[in-house]
């Protein structure tokens, strides 16, 4: 195709994908169903929330209050601002020391939401709650012990 | 029926009344009182509303409700917006140039304030009707970029600079492609008085009269003004994104305002004249000598003709800047100059022969 055509048809060709444009825009300014705004403190009883929100980070426990977590301590070193602190100990297990957690602590005050810890768990023990809700009124309220009490570590972790 | 709705009435009674009354220097004086007075107040409420209207129309085209607590869906958030920003302080940064710092929103405004007279609102509601309505127009709009100019460079400030000198690169190529194609209602009307081009619509618009070639110059017309004004596709001058609203980065308060009521009343002005020009401003639809339907016209006052073409012209600038994403400087420029510029000379070419040969209806 010569130069010459080929302006011609890139002025049809723009012309066109502009009016495609306007048609989609166009589309959703008539149509007005869709509205995703949500006028949060009225509709506080009926949120509706999405499974990507990230909202605070958290330890997911099964009913027989087992978590995943080994204490390997990457979520820590992973961590760009220091929010979360691996406290783990020793424990005789058949007569062989091995290495638990003792305390998950999370500082929510620091926490970015990067989703840096959640994504490089090697065993899937941290997880994004949906509770955005965050207002105290004391700081310490924000540092959080994720591990509920007396919970251990379930069977199923290959260390 | 033409002296209906004919606002020179009322004025010409007016300027009777105060002649009568005082010496012509006092008369005049309070005249033009009056006239700045209402153009003030249009300017405050039609600012005010089309920030709102922007601002709802943008959410509707993105899924949104937009301002919806101030008032009864939210119609006062822009008045609040505003009573905020008189509030404000008034930041200088310490190296700037004070007076230019100073002198650049004023700049924008009265330029915006000074293309805004000549712009025919209704039959006799006309401030200033020269005989080169046109060239006026465009020469005191133009000059806006001189604020945009000044505001970067004294801000001392690297954002601010590199915006403006964009705004200042924009404005001087678009400023052709909106020369060129009013120039093709020029040809066809033989006049760039405002008056007499909105005269020649009364059997049929520009946009219709002049066969395609007038609707590609109305079509370069609203892409070169929205260049020419700033406006998003185009709003490289601004570009939140990368230059953190470029000219006026540095500036708060209502000299802020200032800028950002100027950036709408010019669209405003540009809507009208497109109106004006193309869409036969206040000049109801007429279709060639169906005598009954233009008598059923012609009861609609002119003031709501030119407000409803106006409005529709606005919306579709406001309906591309929520539709496409902005323009690198680079092709901003080749959308100019190879292509708007080349197809706006071929197309005057043949509204010449058009108005020659006079094929126009």
């Amino acid at each position: 195709m010569s130069a010459f055509t080929q302006y011609f048809v890139d002025i049809f060709q723009g012309v066109k994908s502009l009016l495609t444009g306007m048609k989609v825009t166009g589309y959703y300014f008539t149509h007005r169903k869709e509205i995703v705004t949500q006028q949060y403190p009225e509709n506080r009883k009926k949120l509706q929330m999405y499974e990507r929100f990230k909202g605070e980070v958290f330890m997911p426990h099964n009913e027989k209050n087992e978590h995943k977590c080994t204490g390997c301590g990457i979520c820590e070193i992973n961590c760009p601002n220091g929010s979360i602190e691996v406290i783990s100990k020793f424990e005789t297990v058949d007569g062989k020391k091995k290495k638990v957690l003792d305390q998950h602590i999370y500082h929510l005050s620091m926490c970015t939401f990067c989703g840096l810890c959640v994504k490089t768990c090697p065993s899937d023990a941290l997880a994004f709650g949906q509770k955005f809700e965050h207002a105290v009124f004391d700081r310490k309220m924000l540092t959080k012990v994720l591990n509920q009490a007396g919970s251990v570590i379930s069977k199923e972790v290959k260390e | 029926m033409s002296f209906l709705y004919d606002f020179s009435i009322l004025t010409s009674r007016i300027d009777a009344w105060l002649n009568s009354s005082m010496s012509p220097f006092w008369a005049v004086t309070i005249e033009m009182t009056l006239i700045g007075l209402t153009f003030l107040l249009g300017y405050a409420v039609i600012g005010l509303a089309l920030v709102l209207a922007e601002r709802k129309i943008c959410g509707y085209f993105q899924c949104r409700l937009g301002p919806y607590r101030v008032g009864p869906w939210g119609i006062f958030q822009t008045i609040a917006d505003f009573i905020k920003l008189l509030f404000k302080e008034l930041i200088v940064t310490k190296n700037a140039d004070k007076f230019l710092f100073n002198l650049a929103p004023f700049i924008v405004i009265i330029t915006s304030f000074m293309a805004i007279a000549a712009i025919p609102f209704a039959k006799g509601l006309h401030a200033i009707d020269f005989d080169i309505g046109i060239l006026y127009v465009m020469a005191v709009s133009s000059m806006g970029v001189i604020g945009v100019l000044l505001a970067g460079w004294s801000s001392n400030n690297k954002y601010s600079l590199i915006g403006a000198i964009r705004s200042g690169a924009q404005i001087v190529s678009y400023e052709l492609s909106v020369g060129l194609s009013l120039l093709s209602v020029v040809i066809l009307s033989g006049s760039m008085q405002l008056s007499t081009i909105v005269e020649s619509q009364a059997d049929g618009w520009w946009l219709f009269k002049g066969h395609i070639p007038v609707m590609i110059s109305f079509v370069i017309f609203l892409i070169a003004s929205t260049a020419e004004i700033n406006r998003g596709p185009f709003d490289l001058a601004e570009a939140e994104s990368e230059l953190t609203a470029g000219f006026h980065t540095e500036y708060s308060g209502i000299k802020f305002a200032f800028f950002f009521l100027a950036e709408y009343m010019n669209m405003f002005i540009v809507s009208a004249l497109a109106a004006t020009v193309f869409l036969g401003g206040w000049m109801p639809l007429h279709i060639g000598h169906w005598a009954g339907f233009n008598k059923v016209m012609d009861f609609v006052p002119p003031i709501i003709w030119f407000i409803g073409k106006t409005s529709f012209v606005i919306f579709i600038i406001m309906w591309f800047k929520w539709t496409f994403p902005r323009l690198r400087i680079d092709q901003l420029l080749t959308l100019e100059w190879k292509f708007l510029l080349p197809i706006n000379l071929v197309n005057i070419l043949i509204i010449a022969l058009i108005a020659m040969l006079g094929l126009h209806f």
